[in-house]
């Protein structure tokens, strides 16, 4: 803990950016029925208004307040991919630590099964899956998540690699010490910083995935609010952009407002975990 | 022309770590004439390839030359211009480093490097070049000097790649060469055919040379003066018969006693001879590749056998399969006339606390995320199920027991001990368990002369207090004629002579035993000449 | 036998083993389809004759082997059979668009491979400068936005604001090169930023590996001039890790185009692959798959072996 604050107290600025922006993510995420103004489907007015009170972020397409979908998106999409990345993660370092440790058949049973699903591409075989399985939101957290693992496996197996070559693992080998105590006590803890840096990166390309699945409309399916489907939904505006009068400006801009909450977000994770990375590289010395 | 070849004056360099400066060199002053053989030695972190990277004007990466002059011939290089420097590097200093084979582009043919820098700096053409570097490969004896240059650097062996790359440093005929730790990495048997050559075409050459090693014995055969540095600051010079005959300061002293220690012979046990370990020819294989053929050895209750060899012979091999991590294909061996099982997973506890081993690299050997009462407490509470205060008051014990403060250390992590301080931790962890025997790896191969001899001193007092076995596996001999009392040596996974110390190291010796033995660095500045010529008279076989 | 070619055709091996067991997955994933295709398919027109006849058609009769076989052996041949939705072959429609997807994705590499190449080894060499530092921060951006963002961009900036180049990549069959470049000039553009910031990253990364190793000091400790260091000693052991580099982001360029097309309505194999997976038309997204999986494991596949021919010490053994 000490060590926490201490590591905090010498963060760089960026990794100060990263972790403000997305604590402003994770309190619109937590609390979002506080925080929007109208509810997250509900049409409440004309289509399309300008970025004026009430609606400071207009109306869209149905006339649905574009802030207060925004805020709920935040909560669908960050959601999604947190649980994700979770399980994602769960079960490649599970696999990846055990195949490590155990060595012998299962890891290479293992390791051979991650090599095929990894030798075709994530987003053609999610499509392949999505097509048989249909777009629920389990189905689509299920298929990334197993699809993702297949990477957190690769690594995790590697970084638990590097660490059982040590001797120290040995003389507990030696001892006599069960294969749950080795990967518990003695590996890891040793593996926690790019495992740590390891979800933030998984996360990041989680998120991207479901955006752009939502956004080729096979996501998360409206009416639920959602990045990637309010860019796909507001996508054609973009050629009315005319940055002649503020109305016809804003109008032209709606989908980047999605798509601009996506890139911040991923920003924000990537500064932190390029700190994580740099911390845990330098305390090797 | 001046006869002062090389004058550094109060030089100070600094490295970057922690968000700061922190001084490596903290103003030394070094002369060098012509022709002249300065020897630099100093333990790990003195500075001393540091120093002799500064007198090319050259830093490692995140280091800077923070005050000082260096002259070289005339010229200032703290202040010469990056082409200026790059004019002198390669042409009138050259550099030797410590790892051939990693110094070595492996994209390019020997010949090819050799020829780089004549060429580049316009002192030769190619064909010249390559003519000049066959007459050097013959001058330095390699092997096929006609043809050795056409191979690439992995096709060559690390004794001949170190050689290989002292004829590229000559190649422009400079007039200082750095040589850094050249023969460290080297078995003797290898070593001594490069010292040889180093000191015979730099006498040749009348090169003058900064020759960085932490081996004495080394160092007095290859400079006329030495150097001896410290943390960055210079302890003493002298010519080099002088300081090795008599030594000013006492860190020298204590530098050169080190290699003094003889622990007191064994006072002889009561009730006779008793065999603790007995293995009968056991062999042992990595995949196809056999690493131990048909070995067998006893070893007694209470003494200390040490296993000796060079890289490759089988001795770390054996202390595998004795601890159950790599099972014999062929023989057994009895623990107390009992047979061990052949996988270590299959002995039950009480057999495995009986065996210990401490390894070489202290480093490796902890867990970088465990404190010290963690790392000894838990063989305490596996094998003895002491818990709480019990385990806490054993723990201090034996932190007393290996010197190190109980108050002060219980609570570090690793990276908080020197090598020295990590290596006792892991002799306690092994003390832990209490153990019969105890297997110790090349335990003090990683560690400087005067912390290396603390280790054995206290090897020695604890075998004595707690009636210990141990089995030595090292490639040193100096530590072997510390602490053995039978020698085992291995060439080739097989063993080649075994028997008490005194009849192994008193003649005759068994051929290998007899290279081993002669290639191993002498203090006496005439060895390597004496040894030369010796071989030269009765060729070994 | 040279150890290299034991490699090499060790590794040629494996990845066609590989692209048997994607064959066997992709087909293998349509057999898993809960319910009957053809009384699906048919709906209220399902009768004993019309089902018999779809299963002709459609080379449903037989068992799971013979299916698998006379598919593979189609596919093979570009005979992917015809679709659910249309009912046409989907050779007819799947060729053209296969074509134009490789046309883009070889246009985005043209721009970006000599791009990154050069701006990553500059990044590397200048090491800590203010050219390194915006090269690092272009990346984070580059890595941290969505495509379809970058693409939204791209358009407000080049079609809407300025009118330079068209929003919409709708190339004609019979349309020229010229037009051609042009039209597609922002999809390409979009591709070589998504790709760009990687293949910079991983050509600095390995270049900057490189650079920290002995032989390189020693280079310049013989005093050899800085840009014969890099070029003579430092790029032909680069050689390897680049190539690699490079063939991974293509494979990824080719995965990569799906996005892109849709947000340009390029008529490429991506739209084809999500209309027919929101139609659910299976055969279409097997093929589909198949194309876009076998290019990626032969790319891939190429980078391995490229950078294994690359290796000096594989290349001269002892």
């Amino acid at each position: 803990m000490q060590n926490l604050i201490h590591h905090l107290r010498d963060a760089p600025v960026s990794a100060w950016i990263g972790m403000i922006i997305v604590a402003f993510y994770a309190i619109i995420a937590l609390f979002a029925p506080l925080l929007a103004p109208y509810a997250e489907n509900v049409s409440i007015g004309a289509q399309y208004q300008p970025w004026t009170a009430p609606h400071f972020l207009g109306t869209d397409a149905l006339g649905r307040d574009v802030l207060s979908r925004l805020i709920y998106g935040a909560r669908n999409t960050v959601g999604i991919a947190l649980l994700t990345t979770a399980l994602a993660f769960t079960l490649g370092a599970t696999f990846g630590l055990l195949a490590a440790t155990l060595g012998g058949w299962f890891d290479t049973i293992a390791s051979r099964m991650v090599d095929v699903l990894m030798a075709i591409p994530p987003l053609i075989f999610a499509l392949l899956i999505l097509t048989i399985t249909g777009t629920s939101v389990a189905a689509l957290i299920l298929v990334i998540a197993v699809l993702d693992s297949t990477r957190v496996f690769r690594l995790s197996r590697a970084v638990a690699q590097g660490i059982l070559t040590m001797d120290y693992i040995e003389v507990a080998r030696m001892r006599g010490e069960g294969m749950f105590w080795l990967i518990r006590k003695e590996v890891l803890p040793n593996a926690a910083a790019p495992l740590i840096a390891e979800f933030g990166l998984r996360f990041c390309f989680v998120f991207l995935f479901i955006s752009a699945l939502s956004f080729l409309g096979l996501g998360i399916q409206p009416p639920t609010a959602d990045w990637g489907g309010m860019v796909r939904e507001s996508a054609k505006l973009i050629s009315f952009a005319n940055f002649s009068t503020w109305q016809t400006a804003t109008f032209g801009l709606a989908p980047l407002l999605p798509a601009g909450a996506i890139a911040l977000m991923t920003i924000g994770v990537n500064l932190i975990v390029d700190w994580v990375l740099h911390m845990s590289s330098g305390l090797k010395e | 022309m001046s006869d002062v070849l090389l004058d550094m004056k109060n030089v100070a360099i600094e490295g970057w770590s922690d968000r700061r400066w922190k001084p490596i060199i903290k103003g030394v002053d070094l002369t060098l004439k012509r022709g002249e053989i300065l020897g630099l030695i100093g333990e790990s972190g003195a500075g001393k390839s540091t120093l002799g990277l500064a007198a090319m004007g050259y830093t490692k990466g995140g280091c800077r030359i923070s005050g000082g002059s260096i002259n070289f011939d005339g010229q200032d290089l703290t202040r010469a211009s990056n082409e200026a420097l790059r004019q002198l590097r390669g042409k009138r200093i050259a550099y030797v480093a410590q790892s051939a084979a990693a110094a070595f582009n492996p994209a390019f043919k020997l010949i090819d490097q050799y020829c780089e820098a004549p060429v580049q700096h316009g002192v030769m053409s190619k064909t010249d070049a390559q003519k000049d570097a066959v007459e050097l490969y013959r001058k330095i004896r390699l092997p096929n000097p006609d043809t050795i240059g056409f191979r690439y650097p992995h096709q060559v062996s690390g004794g001949q790649l170190q050689r290989a790359m002292t004829a590229m440093a000559m190649a422009c005929r400079p007039d200082l060469i750095i040589f850094d730790e050249p023969t460290t990495a080297l078995d003797v048997t290898t070593q001594i055919e490069v010292l040889a050559a180093v000191r015979d075409i730099v006498r040749e050459y009348n090169t003058a040379a900064i020759y960085i090693t932490h081996d004495l014995a080394v160092v007095a055969q290859m400079a006329d003066h030495i150097k001896v540095l410290l943390r960055g600051e210079e302890v003493e010079q002298a010519p080099a018969r002088e300081m090795l005959a008599n030594p000013q300061e006492d860190y020298t002293k204590s530098l050169w006693a080190v290699r003094e220690f003889r622990r007191a012979p064994p006072v002889a046990r009561e009730g006779g001879e008793e065999t603790l370990l007995d293995i009968t020819n056991v062999s042992a294989s990595y995949g196809a590749q056999k690493v131990l053929d048909d070995v067998s050895l006893k070893i007694r209750r209470g003494s200390t056998v040490a296993v000796v060899g060079e890289s490759g012979s089988g001795k770390s091999t054996l202390a595998r399969v004795i601890m159950g991590l790599l099972p014999p294909t062929e023989g057994e061996i009895l623990h107390d006339g009992t047979p061990l099982p052949k996988l270590g997973t299959k002995r039950s506890r009480g057999l495995q606390r009986h065996l210990q081993m401490i390894h070489q690299m202290a480093d490796t050997a902890l867990n970088p995320k465990q404190r010290i009462k963690d790392v000894i407490g838990r063989p305490l509470e596996f094998f003895l199920g002491l818990k709480g205060a019990a385990k806490e008051a054993r723990i201090r014990e034996l932190l007393t027991l290996i010197e190190l403060d109980p108050d002060e250390f219980m609570h570090r992590l690793p990276s908080e001990l020197s090598g020295g301080q990590k290596q006792r931790v892991c002799i306690a962890r092994a003390l832990a368990a209490e153990p019969s025997f105890i297997i110790c790896d090349e335990v003090t191969s990683a560690l400087d002369q005067l912390v290396a001899e603390g280790i054995l001193r206290l090897l020695d007092r604890l075998q004595r207090e707690l009636d210990l076995t141990y089995l030595f596996i090292t490639h040193d001999l100096a530590t072997v004629r510390s602490i053995a009392d039978d020698v085992v040596v291995m060439q080739n996974g097989v063993i080649v002579e075994q028997g008490p110390k005194d009849d192994i190291f008193s003649p005759p010796h068994a051929p290998y035993t007899e290279l081993l033995l002669s290639s191993v660095p002498e203090m006496d500045p005439d060895w390597l000449t004496n040894i030369l010529k010796n071989r030269r008279e009765k060729p070994l076989q | 036998m040279n150890p290299i070619l034991t490699i090499v055709t060790k590794r040629l091996l494996i990845g066609l083993l590989t692209l048997w067991i994607v064959t066997v997955i992709i087909f293998a994933a349509v057999e898993l389809l809960p319910g009957d295709i053809a009384t699906e398919m048919l709906g209220q027109a399902a009768n004993e004759e019309t089902v018999a006849a779809f299963r002709e058609r459609f080379n449903l009769n037989g068992t799971v082997f013979e299916r698998y076989v006379s598919w593979l052996a189609g596919a093979a041949t570009g005979d992917f059979g015809v679709s659910l939705a249309n009912q046409r072959p989907i050779s007819e429609f799947v060729g053209q668009r296969t074509a134009n997807t490789f046309f883009l994705a070889a246009y985005a590499a043209a721009i970006s491979v000599p791009i990154a190449v050069v701006a990553g080894m500059m990044g590397a060499l200048y090491n800590g400068s203010v050219f390194d530092r915006m090269l690092s921060s272009s990346t984070l951006a580059a890595i941290s936005f969505p495509e379809f963002f970058i693409a939204y961009i791209l358009i407000l900036v080049f079609s809407v604001s300025f009118g330079w180049f068209p929003s919409l990549a709708n190339v004609d069959v019979d349309a020229g090169l010229g037009e051609r470049l042009y039209k597609t000039f922002l999809p390409a553009m979009t591709l070589t930023l998504i790709v760009l910031a990687y293949m910079m990253r991983m050509t600095r990364a390995a270049i900057l590996n490189l650079l920290a190793l002995p032989y390189i000091e020693m280079a310049h400790l013989k005093g050899i001039k800085r840009w014969r260091v890099i070029a003579v000693h430092a790029l032909p052991n680069a050689l390897a890790p680049i190539i690699n580099v490079i063939a991974l982001n293509l494979a990824y360029l080719i995965v990569g185009v799906v996005l892109v097309e849709v947000v340009f309505v390029y008529p490429g194999l991506g739209q084809v692959l999500v209309d027919a997976v929101s139609n659910r038309d299976v055969t279409v997204v097997q093929a589909a798959c198949l194309i876009f999986a076998a290019t990626y494991i032969l790319l891939n596949l190429l980078a391995d072996i490229l950078s294994i021919i690359a290796n000096p010490r594989l290349l001269h053994p002892r």
